[in-house]
C-alpha cells in the first residue's frame, strides 16, 4: 500500500488550518461563567447549563476562526452551544426561541422521546418558525454523552450544535476527578449552501490528493511498472479515485475542539494520578476523526452514552455524530495533546491535558494518507490471504471468481433500483461484514485502534427477542454526480420505511459505495450485531465502512415518525434520508 | 469498454471513429440501456450469477461512445480529476490480475457486440438480478401531513464551464477561440448549452451554439437531445442535434453528437478529453475533436466525410479549482474536400498553433 504524502501546505495556508488562536465568538465565547458548573476547571470551557429547565435562545453570532469574520448559527451566542446537564429520571422543559430570519430545530440526538420531541421539521414537528418559541418537554429515560443540533436546512455546519451530559439515576460506573466534554467539529467560512453546491458541480472539488503522474512514476520505481498499473487498473476502469476519503476537507475546514481552532488550543487540566473523564464528540457535518492523545492509553468506557466494557486502546476512530467517553490517568506532571486528525489527513483538531494552563505538548505531525484498498471497494471479494486486501491478494485468487467469500457469506440482496440507475455508480456484491477493521488509514499502524468488535454494551441487548423479519437497505451514491440515496431512490422519491409497532426487527445495511456512512435511526437503538448474529453494541449511529455490510436490531416500541438518515450532512441533504413510520 | 481499446494510442484510428459514429448517429434514442450497462467496466470478479448480462447492445454503445473522442467535462462537473496516470492499454493490464481481457474483438464493432456477456461485473452497471428485491418497505404507509420539511434533494443548481477562452498563433493567422459550456437542472435533467467558435481579423469565422436537454441514463452517461445553431461565415444553418456525453473508463470524458438539418444534411461531433495530472494543480488536458459532414457544403467550405480533425495538448495551473490559466498546442487538419476548399482559399491544410487562455468555472 503506498501512502500519499500530506498535502503541502504554505504559510498562509498553515494559518488558515491551524486558526487563530483567539477563534470562536467575536461577542466572548466562554467568559460566561455559569454559577453550578460541573467539573469546570479552566477557562475556554464551554458553557454549562443543568437542571431540568432551559431557555436557548438561537441566533446569528459573528465569529473569527480563520482571521475573516463570518455570521454563524449559535445556540445562546457559542460555539457550541452550552453543554446541556440533564439527570436520568427528571423531566426537561427546553424553550428554544428563534431568531433568526429562517425557521430552526434543535434534535436530541440519540435521545428517546415521544416523537413530537424529536425536532425534526417535516417529521416531526413543522419547525420553529422566525421568532417563535418552541417549548419542548420529555421525560429523561436515560444518561450518557449525546449531543444536539439543528436539524434545518444546513445549520448544522454553520455553528448549532452542542454537547448533552444526563448523569445516571444510580451511582456512576466509572467515576473520575475530572470530566469534560471534547466536541470535534469542523467550521468552514464559506457557506454551506455553496459548499454543497460545489460538490454538485466538480465533487473532487476539495480533494488535493490526487494520484498525479510523479506518484505513478514513484510506483513503477518502487513496486515496477507491472504493480503500478495493475494498482491503478480497476480505479481508473472504474473511474473511482483511491484518495477520496473525505468528500469535503481541510482545503476549506478549520477543525474545532471545544469551538477552538488548533492554535486556540482548547486546554483541560487534571492532577496527575487522577482521573480524567473525556465525552468526546464527533458534532461534525462530514469530518471522521482519528483520536489518540501520544503517551497516554485511552479506557473506552461508553459508546454514543452507552456503558461497554471497558477496552483500553492507544486511538479511535469516531465517525460523523457518534460519540465515545473514555477515561485516562496521566502519571506525570507534564502536557498531552489531545489530537484528533481527519480521516484524509488534511487537517486536525487539538487540545490539550495539562496540569496548569498555558502548557503546551508537541503536536504529532499527521499520518500519511492512505488510499482507500480494494477492501474498502469490492469487500470480502478482496479480503484474500493478505489480511486487509490488497491487490496482491487478488491476484493470489484462485481463479479469481467467487469461491473465496468467507465462510456463511451472507447473501445479498440488491434492489431493482440500483441498476439502471444514474444515481448509483457501483454495487458491492461480496461485502466484509467483520467488524474488527478500524478502516483504511488506521490498519497496521503499530497502534491499538478500537474497532466496533471492541465494543461490548453492558447488560446487552435491551430486546432479547430474535427479529421478527429483516429490512435491507443498500447505501448508494455517485461519486462524480454527487448524488447518494438508500436502494438508488433519494428521499424525494421514496416511501417511507415502515415498522410495525412493538416489533423486533433486523436492518441489513449494505454499503455499495467507496466512502463510510453514519447512519442515524431516530428515537430508538440500534443493536448491532457481530458477524455470528450475536449481540455486539448499543448504538445511536452505525458507522458501515465502505463495501461493509452490517446487522442490528430495532426495537420498534417508539410510535411516530422518525427520521432515518446518513449523518454526512451533504449526503442527507442529497437524498440519503428516509422517513420511518412506527405504527 | 476495453474492449475498443487494443492499444495504447488515445485516438482511436479513423476507421473505427467511423463506425463508432454510424452506430452512435441512430442509437441515441435507444442510448438508455445501452449506457447503462456499458457504464459497467466489467470487472469479472462476480460470482455473482446475476452478473453475467452484458447486453450486446450495451457494448456495442460503449464501443461507439468511447471509441470517439471528445468532451470537454462530463458534466462540467467533472470531478473527474483523478485521473491516472496511466491510461488506456488496457488488455495489457487486463490480462494481470485476473481480469479476464475480453476475447478477441479487436476492432471489429461487430465481433464486440457478439461478445459474452462482457462478464460484467457487477460492479457497476448491470441489470437487476434475478430476484432482486423492491426498496418499498412501507406497507402501504404513506407521508403525514406535517409541514416544514425543507430537505430539498431536487433542487436545481446551475454552472457555466469556460473551458477554453484562448488567443491562438497558427502558421498564416492570429485569432481567438472559444469553447464553453453550461447546465440548469436537477440531476437528472438538464438544460445543457454549448457553444465553440474562433474569430480572427476581428470577424466570427466558424462556430456554433448549442441547447440539449440532457438526461441521466447511467452513472456516468447522458443523452443530450436539442438544436445547434452554426455562427459565422456562410449559411447559418440549423441542426436537430442529438448524442451522448459522459465520462469512459480511465477517464475519458467523451461527447458524441450526430446531427440533421435541412436538405438532408447531416453531420456528426466527437470529441474526447483527459486530464493528466502533475500536480494537484498543474494539469495537462489533451483534446481531440473530429467533425464530420454528409454532403459537401461550398457555401460553409465544408466536405463530405471527416472534415477536420483536431488535437489540442493544453498545460492549465489552476491558482484556484475554478480559475487557471493555460497554454498549449493545437494542432488542425482539414481532411477531403475540406481540405482542397481550403486549398483555394489559401488557408492551411494543416495548422499548428500555439494556444494561451484561461479556464475558468462557477
Amino acid at each position: 500500500m503506498k501512502s500519499y504524502p500530506p498535502p503541502l501546505t504554505d504559510l498562509s495556508r498553515r494559518r488558515f488550518v491551524q486558526g487563530i488562536a483567539i477563534g470562536g465568538a467575536v461577542t466572548g465565547l466562554g467568559l460566561l461563567r455559569p454559577a453550578n458548573a460541573w467539573a469546570l476547571t479552566s477557562p475556554g470551557q464551554p458553557t454549562v447549563l443543568s437542571g431540568t429547565d432551559f431557555a436557548l435562545d438561537i441566533a446569528e453570532t459573528p465569529v473569527n476562526y480563520t482571521g475573516a469574520t463570518r455570521l454563524a448559527t449559535t445556540v445562546n451566542g457559542s460555539i457550541p452551544g452550552p453543554i446541556l446537564r440533564w439527570k436520568e429520571g427528571t423531566t426537561v422543559t427546553l424553550r428554544v426561541t428563534n431568531h433568526l430570519r429562517a425557521p430552526t430545530s434543535i434534535h436530541w440526538h440519540g435521545i428517546l422521546l415521544p416523537f413530537q420531541m424529536d425536532g425534526v421539521p417535516g417529521i416531526s414537528f413543522p419547525g420553529i418558525a422566525p421568532g417563535e418559541t418552541f417549548t419542548y418537554h420529555f421525560p429523561v429515560r436515560q444518561s450518557g454523552t449525546y449531543w444536539y443540533h439543528s436539524h434545518s436546512g444546513f445549520q448544522e455546519q454553520t455553528g448549532l450544535y452542542g454537547p448533552l451530559v444526563i448523569e445516571p439515576a444510580g451511582p456512576e460506573r466509572n467515576p473520575s476527578r475530572h470530566d469534560y466534554v471534547v466536541m470535534l467539529n469542523d467550521w468552514s467560512d464559506a457557506s454551506p449552501e455553496h459548499i454543497f453546491a460545489t460538490l454538485k458541480r466538480q465533487s473532487d472539488y476539495y480533494n488535493f490528493a490526487q494520484p498525479t503522474v510523479s506518484d505513478f512514476f514513484r510506483d513503477v520505481r518502487e513496486q515496477g511498472l507491472r504493480q503500478a498499473l495493475a494498482e491503478r487498473k480497476m480505479w481508473n476502469q472504474m473511474r473511482m479515485n483511491p484518495g477520496d476519503l473525505s468528500d469535503v476537507s481541510g482545503y476549506t475546514y478549520t477543525y474545532l475542539m471545544n469551538g477552538a481552532a488548533p492554535a486556540g488550543n482548547w486546554t483541560a487540566l487534571f492532577k496527575p494520578g487522577e482521573k480524567v473523564r473525556l465525552r468526546f464528540i464527533n458534532g461534525s457535518s462530514m469530518t471522521i476523526f482519528d483520536v489518540r492523545i501520544p503517551g497516554l492509553k485511552m479506557t473506552v468506557v461508553s459508546a454514543d452514552g452507552q456503558d461497554v466494557e471497558p477496552v483500553s486502546v492507544d486511538e479511535f476512530r469516531i465517525s460523523v455524530a457518534e460519540t465515545y467517553d473514555v477515561i485516562v490517568e496521566p502519571r506525570e506532571d507534564r502536557a498531552f495533546t489531545i489530537f484528533a486528525q481527519s480521516i484524509d489527513r488534511s487537517g486536525y483538531a487539538r487540545g490539550t491535558l495539562a496540569p496548569r494552563l498555558g502548557m503546551e505538548a508537541p503536536v504529532p505531525a499527521m499520518d500519511p494518507r492512505m488510499p482507500v484498498s480494494m477492501v474498502d471497494m469490492m469487500g470480502a471479494m478482496a479480503q484474500g490471504s493478505s489480511g486487509h486486501g490488497s491487490m496482491q491478494g487478488m491476484q493470489d485468487m484462485p481463479g479469481n471468481r467467487g469461491s473465496m467469500a468467507t465462510p456463511a457469506a451472507p447473501v445479498v440482496r440488491h434492489a431493482r433500483t440500483e441498476y439502471h440507475n444514474p444515481g448509483v455508480d457501483m454495487h458491492v456484491d461480496m461485502p466484509r461484514t467483520n467488524l474488527d477493521d478500524p478502516g483504511t488509514g488506521l490498519r497496521d499502524n503499530g497502534r491499538r485502534v478500537l474497532t466496533y468488535a471492541d465494543l461490548h454494551t453492558i447488560g446487552g441487548s435491551i430486546d432479547p427477542r430474535e427479529p421478527g423479519r429483516e429490512i435491507e437497505l443498500h447505501l448508494t451514491g455517485n461519486m462524480q454526480r454527487y448524488m447518494w440515496s438508500f436502494d438508488g431512490v433519494k428521499f424525494s422519491d421514496a416511501k417511507p420505511i415502515h415498522f410495525r409497532a412493538g416489533e423486533r426487527l433486523r436492518l441489513v445495511l449494505v454499503n455499495d459505495t467507496m466512502m463510510n456512512h453514519p447512519i442515524h435511526l431516530h428515537g430508538m437503538w440500534s443493536e448491532l450485531e457481530n458477524p455470528g448474529g450475536g449481540f455486539q453494541v448499543r448504538k445511536h449511529t452505525v458507522n458501515v465502512q465502505p463495501a461493509q455490510r452490517v446487522a442490528y436490531g430495532v426495537t420498534a416500541d417508539a410510535l411516530g415518525r422518525w427520521a432515518y438518515h446518513c449523518h454526512m450532512l451533504y449526503h442527507m441533504d442529497a437524498g440519503m434520508f428516509r422517513e420511518v413510520v412506527v405504527s | 469498454m476495453k474492449m475498443h481499446r487494443r492499444n495504447s494510442s488515445l485516438v482511436p484510428p479513423r476507421a473505427a471513429l467511423l463506425a463508432a459514429l454510424l452506430l452512435a448517429l441512430p442509437l441515441a434514442a435507444a442510448t438508455q440501456r445501452v449506457l447503462a450497462s456499458s457504464s459497467a467496466p466489467s470487472m469479472d470478479m462476480s460470482s455473482m450469477p446475476a452478473m453475467e448480462h452484458g447486453s450486446t447492445a450495451g457494448m456495442t454503445m460503449t464501443a461507439s461512445a468511447s471509441s470517439v473522442a471528445k468532451p470537454a467535462t462530463n458534466a462540467p462537473a467533472r470531478k473527474a480529476q483523478k485521473r491516472p496516470v496511466t491510461a488506456p492499454q488496457t488488455s495489457a493490464f487486463l490480462a494481470m490480475d485476473g481480469i479476464t481481457p475480453p476475447p478477441k474483438g479487436q476492432g471489429d464493432m461487430t465481433g464486440m457486440g457478439a461478445m459474452p456477456a462482457m462478464t460484467m461485473g457487477p460492479m457497476q452497471g448491470g441489470s437487476p438480478p434475478p430476484g432482486a428485491r423492491s426498496p418499498d418497505y412501507s406497507d402501504g404507509v404513506g407521508y403525514g401531513s406535517m409541514q416544514g420539511m425543507d430537505m430539498a434533494d431536487n433542487a436545481p443548481l446551475g454552472m457555466v464551464l469556460i473551458d477554453q477562452l484562448e488567443a491562438f498563433h497558427g502558421r498564416d493567422a492570429n485569432g481567438q477561440t472559444w469553447e464553453a459550456e453550461g447546465w440548469y437542472g436537477n440531476d437528472t435533467n438538464k438544460l445543457w448549452l454549448r457553444t465553440e467558435g474562433e474569430r480572427s481579423r476581428g470577424k466570427l469565422d466558424d462556430g456554433d451554439l448549442e441547447a440539449f436537454w440532457n438526461h441521466a441514463v447511467a452513472a456516468y452517461w447522458g443523452t443530450q437531445l436539442g438544436v445547434r445553431q452554426d455562427l459565422g461565415e456562410g449559411p447559418k444553418r440549423t441542426w436537430a442535434a442529438f448524442g451522448v456525453q459522459g465520462l469512459a473508463p480511465y477517464w475519458f470524458a467523451l461527447e458524441a453528437t450526430g446531427y440533421i438539418g435541412a436538405n438532408g444534411r447531416t453531420a456528426a461531433r466527437l470529441r474526447a478529453d483527459y486530464e493528466l495530472l502533475f500536480t494537484q494543480r498543474l494539469i495537462l488536458q489533451p483534446e481531440a475533436e473530429v467533425n464530420l459532414y454528409g454532403k459537401d457544403d461550398p457555401l460553409r467550405r465544408l466536405g463530405s466525410g471527416v472534415s477536420d480533425v483536431q488535437f489540442g495538448l493544453r498545460l492549465r495551473y489552476e491558482f484556484h479549482r475554478q480559475f487557471a490559466p493555460y497554454i498549449g498546442v493545437n494542432w488542425v487538419r482539414r481532411l477531403g474536400t475540406t481540405a482542397a476548399y481550403a486549398r483555394q482559399d489559401h488557408q492551411p491544410v494543416l495548422d499548428r498553433q500555439i494556444v494561451a487562455g484561461v479556464r475558468f468555472w462557477f
